[in-house]
């Protein structure tokens, strides 16, 4: 055990699983960086350093950098994953995911059921998301609910760098396509991680903190918000479960409704566009299965529905936060609860 | 001219090529007579006319290697081993079918043969090729790909990528352009520009141009090509002109092509009436033997539609199998 940042624990996680299995192959932009330059081998190691290292580890046949040719290499490492290789692809920037969508959503999420169960697709594309960096509308986007909607694709958003490690050897070991989502903003976090390797499971949420009166339900980075707002609420003495589902998909729904039987009070963060996000989502099949238990209307903290501006100013007010989240969770305390409408 | 390698081809394997060719065309001509009473779901794009394509190219593979098709996959499927009875039975969208009757016509597949599916995206099979040949490459299993695609996939950048991708990354793939003379009903003399050899020399893939109605020609070629590439010369392009018999899929019109144009192909360039000639006068196969193949064929098709027809088809709790590995 010891400190690591998010940053660290992913490319331990890429080390191990190489380190455990040779057919796991690595692919991207840049991901050693240099090829063919006159300057170092190893020159980047990934756009954000998250691969250096595995390079001088596992050499050029394992670690293959790629040209800027987003549907040649996700769509490589499809046909890969078909033939007995399973690679991890980076996919730099999540909004890249434009130009290569059609080898992610109509051949690797659809092989196994066209094939009619005869193909086993064990890919994971690695991607950097979320806003907070002043990358603007093209470099900022928060695009796993697109990815959530599409059957036959697994969608992880780990919320901390001991999640990241233990969600991404999962990942790699699972014999579905799964979209790994790496918040861009979170690299530099720091938490204690095993050195050892560890798997934790997909579709089972955990509780950061539980609580009796309102139920938080947060992907990614906003789990440290929800955290950070239930800290606060608890001084005012709003006591708050925080739950972080893990994946998108599959998606831990029992553990939430078995929450908000317990408190009543639902407030849903998610860092993506506010319409058919993972937000909206969870509220109607709460609605839909626990509309009885709920004290008051469900509540969803998004940004607002415009692309991710640039200015620090408007940045800062698009993305939520703590207060916003806050905020939230005391207007589902001040709705008049069942009991007391009874 | 010199002597076809393919012409001193043993007698099995003649036979072989006639086989599977025959079995393409018969199958097809079956399907589009069966679409037309309806009995087939969805839609179809037919194969018959561009046998010498498949047959051609596949006839240097084994299951190690593999294949990404396309739209127009039932050739690929055929010369590549899959299991008739199991494609029309998927046709007919069949529990028994290949993909248990959840893929159809356009994804027909079987990936422990190296047929890594028809696909319903043009271009989408190119990128796929270079994958299965990266995981040939990297496992070291002597294995190459072929991503057979059309004029109109020429066109997208999947292709250009793919292409580009094979030669940086040195590549066991070799890419066949089965150019039909139409994507949908666009002609490729409109639609492609430039030179199809040239663009593929551009990436630094040597390509040659040969007439996809001429088995032997078509089978030296793709010889030569997959060769080069199996021994470690990187990718290869082949150019195949041919001609497909029907329209895009079935039910097609085909108000843009010129009158008499099928007729006029089936009667004076027919890739099974070719190679009959080519066989019979060289004295390597006797008319016998043909007939004999043609009516195996026949008898295979027919049972293969009266299976299918009488096939269950999936039950209601299928559709919510095979999505991911838990359900």
């Amino acid at each position: 055990m010891s400190k690591k940042s998010f940053r660290q624990a992913i490319n331990e996680a890429l080390a191990q699983e190489m380190e455990r299995d040779p057919r796991v192959v690595i692919m991207g932009e840049d991901i050693a960086g240099g090829l063919g330059a006159p300057g170092e081998d190893d020159a980047w190691g990934g756009v954000l350093g998250v691969t250096k290292g595995l390079v001088g580890k596992f050499g050029r046949e394992r670690v293959l950098d790629t040209p800027i040719t987003e549907s040649g290499f996700i769509g490589a490492a499809a046909g890969a994953a078909l033939r007995g290789l399973r690679p991890v692809a980076e996919l730099m920037f999540v909004d890249f995911m434009g130009v290569c969508f059609d080898q992610i959503f109509n051949q690797a999420a659809k092989f196994r059921y066209m094939f009619g169960g005869k193909a086993t697709t064990p890919l994971v594309i690695r991607t950097m998301f979320g806003a907070g960096f002043r990358a603007a509308s093209q470099h900022s986007q928060c695009l796993y609910p697109i990815f959530t909607h599409i059957p036959g694709l697994k969608v992880v958003i780990p919320s901390s760098p001991y999640e990241a490690k233990g969600l991404l050897i999962q990942s790699i070991r699972d014999d579905d396509p799964v979209i790994f989502f790496e918040h861009k903003v979170m690299y530099d976090v720091e938490e204690e991680v095993p050195d050892e390797p560890y798997a934790i499971p997909f579709g089972e949420a955990r509780f950061v903190r539980e609580g009796d009166d309102v139920t938080i339900v947060a992907f990614g980075r906003m789990v440290s918000m929800a955290s950070q707002a239930a800290e606060a609420l608890a001084k005012e003495g709003v006591s708050c479960s925080v739950i972080d589902p893990r994946t998108a998909s599959p998606l831990d729904l029992p553990t939430i409704l078995e929450s908000v039987r317990e408190t009543g009070r639902l407030v849903l963060v998610d860092e993506a566009s506010p319409r058919c996000n993972l937000a909206t989502d969870i509220s109607a099949q709460v609605a839909e299965q626990a509309f009885d238990a709920l004290k008051a209307p469900i509540r969803m903290v998004s940004p607002p529905h415009t692309p991710v501006p640039f200015a620090p100013a408007l940045e800062d007010e698009f993305v939520p936060n703590a207060e916003k989240i806050a905020a939230a969770v005391r207007s589902t305390m001040r709705a008049p609860s069942k009991q007391a409408a009874e | 001219m010199a002597m076809s390698r393919a012409l001193q081809l043993s007698r099995e394997d003649l036979l072989r090529a006639y086989r599977q060719m025959r079995t393409i065309r018969e199958f097809e001509e079956r399907v589009h007579a069966e679409f037309a009473t309806g009995d087939i779901p969805g839609f179809v794009h037919l194969y018959a006319g561009e046998e010498a394509s498949a047959v051609g190219v596949c006839m240097h593979l084994t299951d190690k290697d593999a294949i990404a098709s396309t739209h127009r996959g039932h050739g690929h499927c055929i010369a590549k081993g899959c299991d008739v009875h199991g494609m029309m039975a998927e046709i007919y969208g069949r529990k028994s079918g290949l993909c248990a009757g959840k893929g159809g016509s356009m994804h027909i597949a079987d990936v422990s043969k190296g047929m890594l599916g028809a696909n319903g995206i043009v271009g989408g099979g190119a990128p796929l090729a270079c994958g299965a040949a990266l995981a040939a490459k990297t496992l070291k299993t002597g294995g190459v790909a072929v991503a057979f695609g059309g004029d109109g996939a020429s066109n997208q950048g999947t292709t250009a990528e793919s292409m580009n991708l094979a030669t940086v990354w040195k590549l066991p793939v070799i890419f066949v352009l089965e150019d039909n003379g139409y994507a949908e009903s666009t002609a490729s003399g409109w639609s492609v520009g430039g030179d199809a050899i040239k663009r593929a020399e551009g990436f630094g893939i040597p390509g040659v141009r040969v007439d996809g109605h001429d088995f032997f020609a078509v089978h030296d070629a793709a010889g030569e090509a997959i060769e080069r590439t199996r021994s470690g010369g990187g990718p290869s392009f082949l150019h195949l002109k041919l001609n497909r018999y029907y329209g895009h899929f079935e039910g097609d019109g085909q108000a843009y092509r010129r009158d008499g144009e099928v007729a006029g192909l089936r009667a004076e360039i027919d890739t099974l009436d070719r190679f009959r000639r080519r066989v019979t006068e060289a004295k390597l196969l006797e008319e016998n033997d043909l007939a004999g193949v043609d009516r195996e064929v026949l008898a295979l098709i027919e049972d293969s539609v009266r299976t299918a027809k009488s096939a269950a088809a999936p039950k209601s709790a299928d559709l919510l199998t095979d999505v991911y590995l838990s359900y």
